[in-house]
Parts: C-alpha cells; structure tokens; sequence
C-alpha cells in the first residue's frame, strides 16, 4: 500500500468503531486523503495502522463512542488536533491531550437545540403519561376499562437543570415558556444568568420538582446523581437524563422507581448501552430512549458542516471551532 | 348562600340537574359540591329521561352537563324552569347553543382552565411524533435495542412550519411554546386577530399547503366538521404531521386514517377521535402515530382547576351575582 505524503489532499487519521462507516466518509474523502485502518488490505490493527502512519498524522477524526486513550495517542508523536463527532468527550483521554498540547475540537452546539427538544419531550411524556396512555390505546384497554390516569401539570413545577452549558440553556428557554420555574448546578455561577444557583446537586434536588441532567462527565461528575441526590428530589420527583447514563447511579434509580421512592425517569442514555434494566421495562412512569437525542438528518448535516470547517481551518491555519476547554 | 348549620335540609340546597355524570363530578363530588347543592341524578333513576324530567326537574333552574351528556332541544323542552346550563368542558359543541339563546339560558364553561395543559399536552405530542419518542420507547422495551442497532431518525422540530387551525387560548398557547422551539407559527381561524404577529389563512387547505404540521385546537361547530378533509391532507403532504387535541369530528376520520397507511401524510398525535372511546384498529398498528385516551390534556390540577370553576359559576348564578366564564358566541 501507497504510503507518500505528497499528495495535494492532507492526510487525516480515522479512528473509529468497527462496524459504522459513518455517513459523509465519502464527501470528506473529496478533500482530504482518509486513513483508515479499517480499510486496509490486509487487515491491521488499529496499533500497527496507528504505528505505521504515525510520521505524517497530524490530525485524527475520532468518531465517537470509539474511545482514543492515551496509549494510542502516544503512538501519534506528530499528532496536533483531535476533531470529535460528539458534544461529549469523556472518551477522550483529555489529561494526555493537554499534556502534549493536542487541540481537540467537540460538536459544540450543534447538537444542542435538538437534544433539548429531546429532553422536553420526554419530560412531557413521562409527566402526562404519553407513551403509557400510547400502549393503553394499542392493547384495547380504552374501551375495555375506562378512563386512563391523569397526568401531572408542567407549569409552576421547579426544574433543576444539571449543566447550564449549551444544552441546558436551550432546555431552560423551551421550559420557561411552559411556565416551569428554572434552576441549576454547575461548577461555577454563570454570570449574567438569572436563574438561581445552587451550588451542588443536592441543594439543587432539595429544591426541585424535576432534575434534567445534561452536563458533561467527568471524574467529578460521575455518579453524582445519587442515592442522596434522588431522595433528596422526593417521591414525586422526576429525573431526565439526555447527558451521559454514568452521571446517575443507574442501580439505586433503577431500585428508587422500583419501590417507587422516585415519581418516573426519562432517560435517553445509560450506563451499559444497549443494555437497559430490564426492570424499567414494566414500569408506566418511565420513558426510555435509544440515545437518539441527536438522531437527527439536521444534526448530522451540522455535524458535518462543522468536522469539514474544523479540518479545513487546521490546514490553512485558521481559528478552529468548538475547542474543548481543559480544566 | 345558605349558613353553615348543622342540620342542612338538602331541599334548601339549590337544585342542580345532572343527566350523567361529568368524569370531574366522579372524582370531586364529595370535596366540592355535596355541601352546597342538591344534584338531582337523573342517571340513578330507573325511570327513562324524558319521564324523570318530567316527574322532577319541573322547577329546576340549572343543569350539569358535559360532552357525554348532551343538552339537546328535546331536553331542553322538557325543564321550562331552565336558565343556565354549566358544561364541565371548554367545549360547548354538545348544547344546542341555538336554543338557549332563543330561550336566553346563560351557558358557562371551562374555558381558559385547560389551555395552559391543553397546550402542553399538543406540543408534547408533536415531538413525540417527530423524534418518535412512543415508538422507540416500544423499541427498547422489546429488547430490540442490542440485536436490531440504532433506531431510525427522527426529525428536527426548529425550522419547521406550525399551522395553527384555532387561534384560541390554547392555539396563542401552542404557538408560544412552540416559538421557543424556533417553529414558525402560522394559523387559521374564523377571524383574523388583532395584535398577533402570526401570518394570517384564510382557509384551512392553505394553511396546510404551506405548513409542515397542523395543530387542531379549534372548537367542534357545523363548520369545522370534517373540515380537516383529503384534500386538506394531501396539501399538507407526505412529510406532514396533524395533532388533534380538539375534537375527533374536525377530523374525516375515515380519510385521514387511509392517508397514514398509504403514507400520504407522515404521521398523527391524536387525543381525540370521532367515537370514543373505539380507536381505528389500523391506527394502532402504525409506528408513526401517537395515540392518547383523550386524556393527555388533563391533569389533576386542571381538574381541581375546572371544578372551582363550576362550582363559582354555579354559586355566582344562584346568588345573581355574574357568571364567571360565560360563553359569548362570536
């Protein structure tokens, strides 16, 4: 296999999960030369690939929920920028990043808006029993039994967003407009803001009706949504998760709703996906979501336009977009 | 008003007639009403109406109804004491409107308690349809998630284009919620109104060929009937989602449901129907439909809400004091 580095298109690294040949592989490839390992002939490991191409990489497309650790980073001596295809990048190994000086670059707000329909949606949903109300109707129930249960009202409850980033600001304007009242929690108080600040989640829960977590994670945050945290949001309480499933302590919710000391859950991630409790599968105040929050044709356009600008930008030395922030 | 002595005589109670039972009077019977009205129930006699209306409603001057129990002309003929007619409902479709006004029987409502929820219970039922929240819910509770992969796309809500059929409390309502989402509203109504910033259509097939959903939040009238038609649905197209939280018989039902199986239009939230509670078997059996017991509109609080409501209308009228939600036909 050819291995010259002076062909007129730059080379950028892929890593990515095995099976998924992500959509715009093809558009890409139009304006820069793709390594892949994953199409090498013969087959290559990732490590030998990564070894092998190491002299002229200087850019790595990491298409997410591949994990890039630091073993593999170190294998890319040369390596400047690692342009994601996520919000999140707790796959990331950040530390080695900032230790080299290796730029990485997130989907940043692209994804935003529809992550917050998502989570409205399914706050909604988990409120006024949609989809619970959807199976009654389908298994005949409507007819045969009666009137369904009532649902809960959403205006006037008290809302505690976990991470006013990008995405929980988006959630707080759509909720303002349902007349809930808005809160949250993170690292730091945002200026400007006016929402009130509690300066941790459980603070937050105490005063809250629903928690809707949508920050990132980290060492920091993984877990934080605990035993405490849940009871502390109360019997009625509700908790929507759009962020990742390791922010809460998936078997004390899974047992909380179980014995019913938490009101229901909306939740679009989890800590073992696929895998989802099959407990949660028989419960009617619970809404599960095959982490769809960014399963949009509009996102993915987005996404593209941006991983495209970001690499552009590298090789002609322009500002790039959507820099993560080391701590 | 009567005092609060121990021994009520239920005759000194004012009489309130209620032919069946509104679902809010099941649930809130004893908490509101018992202490301050007599309910003649003419549901537990064994007589047929028209007789126990005849034999004890001769001097009855207010009546509890809802959308199950009609207050039609015959009925009305038959309480000539009759002057005010109190719906536990925003909608009045089920009165003959016409009568009373000949007759001048004061009709109230609970308008304005249910838009907020209404309102609520519409968008929550459009993203659901878009994004596929109930269907993919299904998905993963079938365990489908590990062997069948991904679940299919849904679509984005900002950008899109909101028909509003009603601009009513709950369609002003909607379309403020939906602003937020970055939707462009747009609407339809008998009337254009003033002060409102949204593109005004004249008719319904036109609102519909330039939106990408239709939110029905309109009121049941001999107009509106099926006035959501074929033609209406073609012109909204294939990517097209309708939301019905009005009333089913806005809907021709029969068309819209052949519409989604063919995939002329793309999907449907729907909370009403037009003979509840049956629910067109196809319907269920289709992915791209969202289907609610006419019920994602209430919630407990609105109840509580709407009961207040009744109640003070009834006592302002048996105090001649003025009614507090009077329906002024437009």
């Amino acid at each position: 296999m050819a291995t010259d580095e002076d062909g007129a298109l730059p080379i950028v690294l892929v890593h990515r999960p095995a099976n998924f040949h992500f959509p715009f592989k093809d558009r890409l490839e139009t304006q820069f030369r793709l390594l892949d390992p994953f199409d090498s002939d013969p087959p290559e490991s990732t490590h030998s690939f990564f070894s092998r191409h190491a002299a002229s990489v200087r850019v790595l497309l990491c298409v997410d929920p591949e994990p890039i650790s630091g073993d593999l980073i170190s294998l890319l001596p040369n390596l400047h920028l690692i342009v994601c295809s996520s919000a999140g990048v707790d796959h990331v190994d950040l530390q080695e990043c900032r230790r080299r000086s290796i730029a990485v670059t997130s989907a940043g707000k692209a994804f935003s808006p529809d992550v917050a329909d998502l989570a409205v949606g399914l706050l909604i949903d988990v409120l006024r029993r949609v989809s619970a109300g959807d199976r009654y109707v389908r298994a005949r129930l409507w007819a045969r039994n009666g009137e369904y249960q009532l649902g809960s009202k959403l205006g006037g409850k008290r809302v505690g967003i976990v991470g006013l980033g990008s995405i929980g600001t988006e959630i707080a304007k759509r909720l303002e407009s349902f007349g809930c009242a808005i809160s949250y929690n993170s690292r730091k108080k945002k200026p400007y803001v006016h929402f009130p600040w509690h300066k941790n989640v459980y603070d937050l829960a105490i005063n809250s009706d629903i928690l809707v977590v949508c920050c990132a994670l980290t060492e920091e945050t993984h877990h934080m949504i605990n035993k405490d945290v849940m009871t502390a949001l109360g019997k009625e309480g509700v908790i929507i998760n759009v962020g990742r499933g390791d922010l809460i302590d998936e078997k004390e919710l899974v047992q909380l709703l179980v014995i019913g000391e938490l009101g229901g859950a909306g939740l679009d991630v989890f800590e073992n996906e696929p895998d989802v409790p099959e407990e949660l599968f028989g419960l009617n105040n619970v809404v599960l979501s095959p982490h769809c929050a960014v399963a949009t044709p509009e996102c993915f356009d987005a996404l593209e336009e941006l991983i495209t600008a970001n690499l552009k930008a590298y090789f002609s030395s322009n500002p790039l977009q959507s820099l993560v922030e080391f701590e | 008003m009567q005092g609060d002595d121990q021994d009520l005589r239920t005759q000194d109670l004012p009489q309130v007639l209620v032919i069946k039972p509104p679902p809010l009077l099941t649930l809130f019977e004893d908490k509101f009403m018992s202490s301050k009205f007599q309910l003649l129930k003419a549901w537990e006699s064994t007589l047929p109406l028209d007789q126990f209306l005849t034999t004890y409603a001769g001097s009855v001057r207010a009546v509890l109804c809802s959308g199950a129990s009609p207050i039609t002309l015959d009925i009305i003929r038959l309480l000539p004491s009759l002057q005010l007619v109190v719906t536990a409902s925003a909608g009045t479709n089920h009165i003959d409107l016409n009568e009373c006004r000949r007759l001048g029987i004061a009709v109230a409502n609970t308008a304005g308690v249910f838009s907020d929820d209404g309102a609520d219970a519409a968008v929550g039922l459009l993203i659901d349809v878009l994004r596929k929240i109930s269907a993919a819910d299904r998905f993963v509770r079938h365990g489908l998630w590990p062997s069948k992969g991904d679940y299919p796309l849904g679509s984005k809500l900002g950008g899109k284009r909101v028909g509003i059929v009603g601009l009513g409390d709950i369609g002003l309502a909607v379309a403020k919620r939906l602003e937020a989402f970055g939707c462009t509203i747009l609407y339809n109504s008998r009337k254009q109104k003033p002060y409102v910033p949204y593109p005004f259509y004249t008719n319904v097939h036109e609102l519909a060929a330039d939106s990408d959903a239709l939110i029905i939040c309109c009121a049941l009238t001999a107009e509106t009937r099926h006035m959501i038609n074929r033609e209406v649905m073609l012109a909204l197209g294939k990517q097209g989602i309708i939301i019905n939280i009005a009333r089913g018989a806005i809907i021709d039902e029969k068309e819209m449901v052949e519409c989604l199986v063919k995939g002329e239009i793309g999907g449907a939230g729907l909370d009403v129907f037009e003979n509840e509670p049956n629910v067109p078997k196809e319907l269920c059996e289709l992915d791209n439909v969202v289907l609610s017991p006419h019920r994602v509109v209430f919630t407990a609080e609105g109840f509580i809400a709407a009961c207040e409501l009744v109640v003070g209308n009834l006592e302002a009228f048996f105090s001649d004091k003025p009614l507090l939600s009077l329906v002024i036909d437009e």
